[in-house]
Order: C-alpha cells, then structure tokens, then sequence
C-alpha cells in the first residue's frame, strides 16, 4: 500500500474507534482468523466423532462409504477448488483497484458456490430415494425399512461386508449428514456474504484501502472449501478399495 | 511527537457515557462497550437472582432428611436450573462481558473495542438464549443436571432438554463473540507505549479466558447440537442401542465444561491481582510469572477433562495421565496464590471493600484449589466421586473464587462505572456477612460429601442433618449478605457520593480519565510511558495529577 497514514486518515469507510485504515485491516482479518479457529473446534467435535467410529466399525463405514457417489463427489470437490480461485482472484482485482474483473470473479465464485449446493441437493435426493437417511430425520422413513424388521442381517440393497451391522451403516450416514450438512450450512451462508459483497462492489465501496471485506470473507470461503478437502476422502474415498461383497 | 502528558486529568466534563444521549433506543442500539457493559451487568443480576432462588429451594428442601418440600422429580428440576442459569447465563458471562467489557478499552488506552455492533449482537444472542432458556424453565422445566448426559438426556428424560440445550447453543455464540472482540482487540487496538508488558493482568487474564472461549465453547456448540437431534430424530452417536457411545459425550461435553471452569475464575484472578497491587500500593510480586501463569491455566485447563470420567470406563492409563495432569494445573494457580502472597509483603495494605474480597478470594480459592488435588487423585475420587465434597469443592472456585473476583471487581471500579461511591461501611460489613455465610454453608458440605452424603439427592439419611442445617443456616446469611450490595449499588447510583476521577490514587490508565468517563474515553489518545503499577513515593500519591511527571521515564 502506498498511501501515507495522513493520506488513509478520515477515508470515508474508517470507523471512529479505528486510528487509521490499516489498524482497522489488521483488526478484521485478525478477527475472521480466530473465527476460523472457532470453525475449526466447532468441525472438530464432529471429526473426533467420525474418528473414533470408523476406528470402531471399518467394515461399516466401507460398505457405506460405497453407496455415496463418488462422481459428483470429485465433480463438487473441482467446482469448490475453482471457486477458491475465483474469490482468491476477487480479492486480488480488489486490491489493485479493477472493479470490473472484481465484480465477474465474485458473481463466479457465487455461481460455483450455487454449483456446489446443486449438486448436494442431488445426492441428497440420491439418497433419500435408497432410504439412506438416518433415523427420523424424514418422519416416517426410517433407514432400510425393509431390513429393520428383519435384524441385523445383509439387507436388500446395502452390501454389508463382513462384521459390519445396518445400525453401524446408519451411524456412518448420521454422521454423513451432519457433516456435509453443517458444511452445506455454511456455504449457504457464505452466498449470502458474497450477495453482500457483490451489492456493494456494484456500488463502489472498495477500492484499494479500503479491501478487508472481501478480503475477509475470502478467507472465509477459502476454510469453507478446505472443510470439504478433508470432508471428500475421509467420506468418499477411504476404504473403497474394499469391493462389494 | 511530543508525549501528552495523560496524567493532568482534563477539566472534568460533565458530559459522559451515562449522560451523553437519553431514551430507550440510545441505551438498545449503543455501540458504546460501557454502556454495553451495564446492559450486560443488569441482564447477569437479573439471572443470578434467579438462579439465587432455586440455590435457596434446594437449601430448604435439604434441612431436613426426608423429601418433605419438594417431590424429587422438583428437585431434579431444581438443581439443574440452578446451574444451568449459573454456570451459563451468570458465572461464564460475568466478569467478562461487564467489567471485561467496560475495562479493556480504557486500561489499554483504546476507544472502544475493535468490533463495537459485534459486541451489541452478543448481548442480544445472550438475550436471545436467556430467553429460551427461561421459556424451557416455564414450560416445564429440564431434570438432566446441567451436565446434560446421555442416554437419559435424548431418550429417558421427558422434559425441555432441547429448548435448554438450544438456549445454552445460543448463548454460548455469545460467550465466542465476547473472546473473539477481546483477543483481536489486544492485539490491535493497544494505545502508543502499552506494551504487552505494561498491560494491566487484568488484560492478560482476560486475554487468557478469551483463548478458552473461543476454543472450548464451539466444542460443547456442536455437542448439544448432536444431542438435540439425537433426542429428535433418533439418530444416534451418543445412544448404545443405535451404535453410539455415552462415554464419547461425556469427552466432548467435559472437554468444553472443565476449562469452562478456567472462564469463570481466570477473569476473577485478573481482578484479584488488581486489587492485591493496588491497595497494597505495590507493584505485583513476579509480574511476567502471574502473567504467564493465566496463559498456563488456559492451556493445562483443556488437558485435564478426562479427571471427570474416572469412575466410568475410561482407560486406566488415560486416567493415569489426567490425574497427572490435573496436579499440574495446580502449579501455575499455586503461582498466583504465591506472588500475591508476596506482593502483600512489607506493603502498605488498606482494607476497603474490594480488598477484603481479595483476601477472602486468597483464601476461599486455596481451599478449592486444594480439594480439587483430593478429586485429581485417582484412589481418593472413587470415594467422593459424585458426593456433596465436589459439591463443596467446585462451590469454593465459583463462588469463592469467581464471585468473590466478581463483587470485588465491582466495588473497585464502582466509582468509574457509576461516577459515585459505594458506602464504605456497609460495604465491608456485607464483604464480612457474605464471608461468613459462603464458609457456612460449604464447609459443612465437605464433610458431609466425605463421610457418603451423595449429591443430587432430595432426602438423606438423619445422620447428615448437622451439615445440612448448618448449611441451610450459612446460605441464609450468603442470600442477606448478597441482598445488600444488591440495595446500595442501586441506592448510590442516585445517592452515593460523587467520585474524583482517580479515588483510590492509582496509576492505571483507567483512572486517568473522568469518572464516569466520557463516550471516547479519553479525550486525546493517550501514550503510556510508565509501567504497570508504577507506585509514586506515598506522600505524592495523594495529590492527583501531580505524581506523574517524576515518573516519567521515556
């Protein structure tokens, strides 16, 4: 940056308990750091969880693990990469002061971003229809119906490896939800931030000095596709070399 | 750039915080910390009373051996509101969100702290889950413990678990917001010249609790959000029947609720060693020793979790390394006990108000500290596990401890708050009245707990009854005891002397400004060229304004 603090002093988006921009800067991004560390715990919970149940039951989380899609599983996993460069792009755009490339690279990282919760919907949907979804988290459709009944063995359409049980699969999908759900959560809300900042990118708010918002919400973005980086292969992709049985 | 000589209080103006805009929505949509402060001070009395009164419904049923005032499904429902609401809604938010809130920006020169709307919104979601958790109280109540554990919290217990749990979800954003305002505040918004070894240990304390809220409160955030849904949709990682396991809940919900603890009594140390320094007019014995001996505590406190689980299956060896562990967290707090000890050495001590809570806070808190070394002990725990000693031991940190830190705090920074003086004398007597009342009613319990009296419990056998009217008697004379504080801090608001800017005749940044203080603080940014309770010769300490130019060092 090479405007002199006199010249930053009183830019029209400094706030009053702000001595300068560059205060104000260090104070946002420093911020949304130890947020990302909230972030963090707040997955941990859930990873530990994952964790100590694959430990638990192998066989179960590898005959689950076969009945997600791993095709749009690596499909969404490209289209959240190539959104991180589009809004680590936006950021760049911002910081040199190009409003027009800004504003594309922004409506594209939204776009990917909408890409992404598409595609989720559709494998929920995916598995709503083989009667994947957990407990009565759709009242009135229980996991497996046609096996409940019958007990812990092989049902219709599961492809239980040995030793694993419908219950052990069941947990590994509540699991499954949870996680990509919390995760789809949090792209949701990472749209609307982007809609925010795209309202004001139209009306001129950043420029050079004044950047941290987007800067901000970038490295929000960035965390939020490194959760589905460990979210993929721990769910995908460990154990699939395990074949149907 | 020539220093401004911050010691010369300006003409005090008799525009401030308080005064500076009237009406309602001035006071809801502030973004001034103090005044936030004071929204916080007057939402966390309101819930201590409440959680007051279920302490004194458990009293009553517990003078005598049968069940005879409550049935016991009540008092399951008692006793859990009653740490619920305190733990969560008065103990973690206390010193933090009021004096925290009021004081990190003036002690370290700032105008405010570096997210003012963040700060608002915490209130409002502390709001939001007092509110819920007040409407699970009414509709019903909730009979799990605060503890919440499973399985009898998602499929046994029919009572509002979900709403408490929701309500405590929600406050807990609040409790991150906080932490996260205080750490980036610290970091960036420190007035030219206040170093980090110039700052108040009240700042490092806070720094400290900050690092475990904003680590440990996500955690029990996606622990009660499992159970809700667990409890609702039947889907189980807690629930042995559906594949999950008890014991995991259990970790995540102690891994947050231990250092929890450290949220409650690290600010009040924080406040101790201000209180210690200042009236005995000396600089703190080991400053960089009690300043790192809070950022110990933060860290030891998420490594001994496991000293809670060592009567359920957990491993022998990991209960090995948790008692190991829990010992050691005993170093850095016996830290803190030492130095102020010290400090109080060949010092010029005053007995104000805020300074016997320091002392009864030396001495409650050593006890605490010290029976915790009893539940640290594997052996020892299988015999009290679960009695009315950890009643009494974890009693002694938050109320010994945490509210002592807390009342002593308040009557400290009373004068800066509110611009008047508490009453001097009735404020010792209720320091004295509330002393008496807490050793009352706790001490008892320590041996009541030692000799099998099971906590949780509405009827007892006769042979108990001794401790449980002695301790009935002493929560008496506490509930009085809290009621007159309660009266003359309201009293003085409108009666109370008024207050110089500096009436106690300290150096501290927050005493350099107008009492109370205008909405920017201070009215030039000020740079700090002394140290950290840097004392002037007595005789010039008198005289305010006038101490400070000899001490210039810079």
């Amino acid at each position: 940056m090479d405007a002199t603090t006199e010249q930053l002093h009183g830019h029209r988006s400094l706030q009053h308990h702000f001595e300068n921009m560059e205060q104000q800067r260090e104070a946002g991004t420093l911020g949304m750091w130890v947020f990302l560390v909230t972030e963090i715990m707040f997955f941990g919970g859930m990873f530990l969880a994952y964790t100590l149940y694959r430990s638990a039951y192998p066989q179960a989380f590898a005959s689950a693990s076969n009945h997600l899609d791993i095709t749009l599983g690596a499909l969404n996993t490209g289209v959240l990469i190539f959104s991180s460069f589009t809004m680590a792009m936006a950021v760049y755009f911002t910081q040199t002061g190009k409003p027009r490339p800004q504003v594309i690279c922004l409506v594209l990282t939204l776009l990917l971003g909408l890409t992404f919760l598409g595609i989720k919907a559709v494998e929920y949907h995916d598995k709503y229809n083989d009667h994947l979804i957990p407990g009565r988290l759709i009242p009135g459709r229980p996991f497996g119906p046609e096996v409940a009944q019958e007990g812990d063995h092989d049902p219709h359409k599961l492809h239980l490896l040995p030793g694993a049980t419908v219950r052990q699969v069941e947990l590994f999908y509540w699991i499954y939800f949870a996680m990509t759900g919390m995760h789809a959560l949090h792209m949701i809300i990472g749209a609307g931030l982007l809609t925010f900042l795209l309202i004001f990118s139209l009306k001129g708010r950043f420029d050079p000095e004044y950047h941290s918002p987007v800067e901000v919400i970038g490295l929000y973005w960035h965390f939020v596709d490194i959760i589905w980086i460990f979210l993929f292969p721990l769910l995908y992709l460990l154990g699939r070399h395990l074949e149907h049985v | 750039m020539k220093p401004i000589e911050s010691f010369e209080i300006p003409e005090p103006s008799k525009v401030n915080y308080i005064n500076a805009q009237y009406g309602l929505k001035s006071w809801l949509l502030t973004k001034d910390h103090k005044r936030i402060a004071l929204l916080y001070l007057g939402s966390i009395t309101f819930f201590f009373f409440i959680g007051g009164l279920y302490a004194m419904m458990i009293r009553l049923e517990l003078l005598t051996p049968p069940g005879d005032f409550m049935q016991s499904a009540t008092y399951n429902k008692v006793f859990t509101q009653h740490g619920i609401i305190m733990v969560f809604f008065f103990l973690i938010p206390s010193i933090p969100a009021t004096l925290g809130n009021f004081l990190i920006p003036m002690m370290i020169g700032a105008k405010d702290l570096a997210f003012p709307r963040i700060n608002l919104l915490s209130w409002y979601i502390y709001m939001l889950g007092g509110v819920i958790t007040i409407y699970a109280l009414l509709a019903g109540g909730v009979d799990t413990g605060w503890t919440f554990y499973t399985p009898f919290s998602t499929t046994f217990s029919n009572t509002y678990v979900v709403a408490a749990g929701l309500g405590i979800f929600v406050n807990g954003f609040s409790s991150i917001l906080t932490g996260l305002n205080f750490i980036v505040t610290v970091h960036t918004m420190r007035a030219p010249g206040m170093t980090w070894f110039r700052l108040p240990l009240f700042v490092w304390s806070l720094y400290a609790t900050s690092l475990v809220m904003i680590l440990g409160t996500p955690v029990i955030a996606i622990t009660i959000l499992l159970l809700a849904f667990e409890r609702l949709a039947h889907v189980g990682i807690f629930d042995p029947a559906l594949g999950g396991d008890p014991i995991l809940f259990q970790h995540l919900f102690w891994f947050y609720s231990h250092p929890a603890v450290y949220i409650m009594v690290l600010p009040s140390m924080g406040v101790i060693s201000e209180l210690i320094a200042n009236f005995s007019r000396k600089n703190i014995f080991g400053y960089s020793f009690v300043a790192f001996s809070s950022l110990a505590i933060a860290v030891f406190g998420f490594l001994v979790w496991g000293h809670h689980l060592f009567v359920t299956s957990q491993s022998v060896y990991a209960g090995m390394i948790f008692s190991f562990l829990s010992f050691a967290v005993a170093i850095p707090s016996a830290i803190k006990v030492f130095n102020w000890t010290a400090t109080l050495y060949k010092s010029s001590i005053s007995y104000d108000t805020p300074m016997l809570y320091a002392l009864g806070f030396i001495g409650l808190f050593t006890v605490g500290g010290m029976t915790g070394l009893f539940l640290a002990s594997l052996a020892v725990d299988v015999h009290l596990s679960d009695t009315y000693f950890v009643v009494a031991h974890f009693h002694y940190i938050m109320v010994g401890g945490a509210l002592m830190g807390y009342l002593g705090g308040l009557h400290y920074w009373w004068p800066k708050i509110s611009g008047r003086m508490y009453p001097e004398g009735w404020g010792r007597f209720s320091a004295l009245v509330i002393f008496v009342g807490f050793n009352l009613t706790f001490l008892p319990q320590f041996v009541a707990g030692y000799l099998g009296m099971p906590r949780r419990y509405h009827a007892y056998p006769p042979e108990f009854q001794v401790f449980n009217v002695l301790s009935t008697a002493g929560a008496s004379i506490l509930g009085f005891g809290m009621l007159i504080p309660a009266i003359y801090f309201v009293w003085s608001m409108r009666y109370g002397k008024h207050a110089e800017a500096n009436p106690w005749h300290l150096p501290g940044l927050e005493w350099r400004t107008q009492s109370p203080p205008p909405t920017e603080n201070f009215a030039v940014t000020p740079i700090v060229t002394w140290e950290a309770y840097e004392f002037a010769p007595a005789e010039e300490t008198e005289v305010v304004g006038k101490f400070r130019p000899e001490m210039e060092r810079i």
